[in-house]
């Protein structure tokens, strides 16, 4: 019972509240800013060339402030809102019009998700393994290299990394494809044709994000189980001739991982932001890219969606690990 | 003086101090730059590099080492205004929470996280596209500070926790010192350090974040900075033209930037931190 | 000392273990064992006192051959006695010395509060180590033992459902003991076991110590600065100052007829019983191991220094009845003490 109210409770308020908080900062920073975004649609259509007589101005200033949910006393925008937020409805797409917003997002998720996921997976497995087996043999030359190594990639932004991965091997050794997802004209199906297509298209940014992911983790985790080896049980297990397998698998990593789940929770936010940038990169069809394209155009209700949508995806995902957390760590169960 | 001598003896603060004092060199040479940054074709264009332009031409008729120049000085500048904002307010912040604690530290420390835990990306991205016009140097500075400032109030906030509990708050606070004279003048030598390492992290993320915006197209693109540099050359198909001194430029600038910053923090922190510290002090 | 006493386990002959620093430049040598020689006998509790900074845990550090970088055995060598035969413990594989600790020789380190894996229970921890040396026993078997030992200790069984942060601090410091016991070691080093207890925890503690030496019949090395605690519980002390072994003797002797100036001092100021008087300690501090005096290293202290003392450090001498000291004020037969 302790567990629930002290652990449980309190989780699930802030999960609310950053939810709550994420969700009013993107409705109002749009309206708190110097630029009208109705405004801003109708110079860029002029821009465009296209002319628009007065009495069609008006009309369409008219549906624009509808589509864009700006009808109606602050208040009520707000709840209008909150609506949309809970139905999933954004609204029309402003660059790919009149699909709704939220099938565009729909038909991106799988792409980003897909990558997310692997990617996060595979470089938080490999940078944990390789991390905790450096920081244990930290005096050799091996574990001191990859350190080395590691510091070298690891400043490096998403961006960068994915571009010069890109450069490589999609343009100076043609081995991977350019861009995109699939081959054009590639119809989705089981087949081994098109798994292996969205595969080789998927590869470099997956790679990239991997290798990035791994470099932090392997850092991170080195220096936990530099600390960690000096700890009290750690130093008795080896005074009680513990075998060392017993030791590095038991003591050592097993209690290093617990920061970890915490830096992984910790780090979603920029991991998501990352995986976009690559995307972007590598025009692979995801929620990168569609927002780049949002931008581009200035569709408000794509970028407010994706932002919104993202808001929410990540909080859940670190009430998840939270949750998840405490089957690692008994001092924390409260029992 | 023994200070620096003694951050010398590692390799990864030697190398960084270096490149970032050549990179400062550059950013101060951009003041005796014979080009105006802003103006086209002042010389001929898509010229490889010679003797009289090192870096050869873009296809905007730009002299690229002086664009350079220009562009490392003003990404420094946006990442040292955008530093040191978020410094101040990750300080404050920090230690308002950190030495009040209770409900201050709760509220303040749940503002900080909701910052972490949020795609800041995105709400960069959606702030910048409405701010467009109105970029500049000062304001992505500003903008930038506004959103980084929630990891390093929580490490400062630590800092402050720890220095709570310490003998020497008890005896000032016992005589009478008021809170902020004991945070300002007791604490803040204590924290310098770790302000100032957090600081260079800090700065390199708001060039990888300038240079993000860049690329999107949200920036001001008349103003040379590294994002926009990098920018313009994709965008005149720079690598398709083969004209790789414009496209390279800005990338191995960027890439010697953050890994010198990197490199100078990791290197600073591990000195300050004292169980590092004994290991450098280890075995011989 | 020459020649090996019929019933020694273990024997430390010349040991000498520096912590050697590289401070940003300057190197820093501390003398921690400065040259130490002991025997210690099977079925017996020899303890070892001293003030803090003495060298006294990294004594026990090089005995059981612990050593680790900046420690380093500068000289010296440590001898198991195994079945009559002599083992050079130095001199051993990594792996023989492993499969040595716990079975042979086990290690109580000081403060135990936190040698636990605080992610597994109790019963994992124990597994680790019995399974560690022994081979071929399932984990029913294994947890048998397990509580079967524990309930022979006068510890409850159930203890090992718990994990580490459930039990008190007293409780923990008695299964750690426990543990050390788990495989009948022939030695069990005892790092400052009772430190930081309250004195009904201490009391249990000694307790289980006695239990465990009465039952196996083995050897306990207790090292702490309490006297009180070697009196209630030791056979034979051993005094260290500033890395040496300066007295060794019977409890008895010690507390009765302590030849060094140094353990002079230290029995006069322990508190006695309605003996109100003024208790003195011996004036000034241990100097630093880094920075050593010349020669015997108490006569900056020593109301009795002479010249010689200064020079040269003293040998170890036997005096006769168990009885060895090193101090110059002691010539081989003569009890030396000034007036």
């Amino acid at each position: 019972m302790a567990f629930v109210k002290r652990y449980l409770i309190p989780r699930l308020i802030s999960f609310v509240l950053v939810i709550f908080l994420g969700v009013t900062a993107v409705f109002f920073i749009p309206r708190f800013t110097p630029s009208d975004p109705v405004q801003r649609t109708i110079a860029q259509l002029q821009s465009q060339g296209s002319y628009l007589d007065p009495g069609s101005m008006d009309s369409m200033i008219e549906d624009l402030r509808e589509m864009y949910g700006l009808e109606g006393s602050m208040l009520q925008q707000y709840g209008a809102f909150w609506r949309r937020v809970f139905t999933g409805d954004f609204g029309v797409s402003f660059f790919q019009f009149p699909t709704p917003v939220i099938e565009l997002i729909r038909t991106s998720l799988p792409w980003t998700a897909g990558l997310l996921l692997w990617a996060t997976l595979l470089s938080w497995t490999l940078g944990n393994l390789i991390g905790g087996l450096a920081g244990y043999f930290s005096r050799n030359r091996w574990s001191r290299a990859l350190d080395t190594v590691a510091m070298i990639i690891r400043p490096m932004p998403y961006y960068i990394f994915a571009l010069m991965l890109l450069i490589l091997f999609a343009y100076v050794v043609r081995l991977f494809p350019i861009a995109g997802g699939t081959d054009i004209g590639r119809r989705a199906a089981l087949s081994w044709a098109f798994v292996s297509d969205v595969l080789r298209h998927a590869f470099l940014p997956a790679l990239s994000m991997v290798v990035l992911g791994t470099a932090i983790t392997f850092q991170t985790m080195k220096l936990i189980v530099q600390n960690v080896n000096a700890e009290d049980f750690v130093q008795y297990a080896k005074l009680g001739g513990v075998k060392e397998r017993r030791i590095v698998s038991r003591y050592v990593i097993r209690n290093a991982m617990l920061p970890q789940i915490t830096n992984l929770a910790l780090a979603l936010g920029q991991i998501l932001s990352g995986a976009l940038i690559t995307e972007i990169v590598f025009s692979y069809p995801g929620l990168g890219t569609l927002l780049f394209n949002a931008i581009v155009t200035g569709d408000y209700n794509l970028i407010m969606g994706i932002t919104a949508m993202s808001i929410l995806a990540i909080t859940t995902a670190i009430l998840v690990i939270d949750l998840v957390y405490p089957l690692f760590d008994p001092r924390v169960r409260l029992m | 003086m023994r200070v620096l001598r003694d951050l010398l003896r590692d390799y990864r603060f030697a190398v960084s101090f270096t490149v970032l004092c050549l990179l400062l060199i550059m950013a101060i040479l951009s003041a005796f730059s014979p080009y105006d940054p802003t103006f086209w074709w002042h010389a001929a264009r898509d010229l490889r590099p010679s003797w009289t332009h090192f870096l050869g031409t873009s296809a905007k008729g730009q002299d690229i080492f002086w664009q350079a120049t220009y562009a490392v000085r003003n990404s420094l500048i946006i990442s040292v205004i955008a530093g040191t904002v978020s410094r101040v307010i990750a300080v404050l912040v920090g230690m308002v929470a950190g030495y009040r604690g209770r409900l201050t530290d709760r509220v303040l420390m749940f503002i900080s996280d909701s910052f972490l835990v949020m795609p800041l990306f995105l709400i960069i991205v959606l702030l910048a596209m409405l701010v467009r016009e109105r970029m500049n140097l000062v304001n992505l500075g500003l903008l930038l500070a506004f959103f980084g400032w929630a990891w390093d109030a929580r490490v400062i906030r630590s800092q402050i926790l720890s220095l709570r509990e310490r003998e020497f708050t008890l005896t000032a606070v016992l005589s009478g010192t008021k809170t902020m004279k004991l945070v300002m003048k007791e604490y803040l030598p204590f924290a310098a350090p770790l302000i100032f390492s957090t600081l260079i992290n800090n700065m390199a993320w708001a060039i990888g974040m300038e240079i993000t915006l860049a690329i999107l197209g949200l920036s001001n693109m008349d103003i040379p900075t590294l994002g926009t540099m990098l920018q313009w050359a994709i965008s005149y198909q720079a690598l398709l033209l083969g004209q790789w001194w414009w496209l390279l430029t800005p990338v191995v600038l960027a890439i010697f930037l953050f890994i010198a910053l990197y490199w100078l923090s990791v290197s600073i922190s591990e000195y300050l931190d004292p169980r590092t510290r004994i290991q450098r002090v280890g075995a011989k | 000392m020459n020649g090996v006493m019929p019933s020694t386990v273990l024997r430390a002959e010349q040991l000498k273990a520096f912590y050697i620093l590289d401070a940003f430049g300057t190197e820093k040598i501390v003398k921690a064992v400065n040259g130490v020689s002991v025997q210690i006998r099977e079925n017996e509790v020899y303890g070892i006192a001293g003030e803090s900074g003495c060298g006294k845990t990294t004594l026990l550090k090089a005995l059981y051959s612990a050593i680790e970088p900046p420690l380093r055995l500068m000289g010296g060598r440590v001898f198991y006695v195994r079945d009559g035969e002599e083992i050079d413990v130095y001199s051993l594989s990594k792996e023989e010395k492993r499969r040595l600790r716990w079975e042979y020789i086990s290690y109580v380190p000081q403060g135990s509060m936190s040698v636990l894996n605080p992610v597994k229970k109790l019963k994992d921890s124990y597994s680790d180590f019995l399974e560690s040396h022994v081979a071929g026993k399932t984990r029913r078997d294994t947890l048998a033992i397990a509580r079967r030992h524990l309930h022979e200790l006068g510890l409850p069984p159930k203890v090992l459902d718990a994990y580490p942060h459930q039990l008190s601090g007293g409780m923990r410091q008695r299964v750690t003991i426990a543990l050390a016991a788990l495989l009948g070691p022939r030695i069990m080093i005892a790092d400052e076991p009772t430190t930081a207890l309250d004195v009904v925890v201490q009391r249990g503690v000694i307790q289980l110590f006695k239990s465990i030496q009465e039952s196996l019949k083995n050897t306990i090395v207790l090292v702490t600065h309490d006297m009180g605690v070697h009196a209630n519980v030791a056979d034979r002390i051993g005094i260290m100052y500033a890395g040496v072994m300066i007295e060794e003797s019977t409890v008895e002797r010690v507390f009765e007829e302590p030849l060094h100036p140094y353990t002079q001092y230290l029995i006069n100021s322990l508190p006695k019983f309605g003996d109100k008087s003024v208790r003195e300690s011996a004036p000034g501090s241990p100097p630093s191991l880094a920075n050593l005096p010349s020669g015997c290293p108490f006569h900056p202290r020593c109301p009795h220094a002479m010249d010689v003392c200064l020079q040269e450090m003293p040998e170890v001498v036997d005096v006769g009845e168990n009885h060895r000291v090193a101090c110059w004020l002691v010539e081989g037969g003569g009890d030396g003490r000034a007036a």
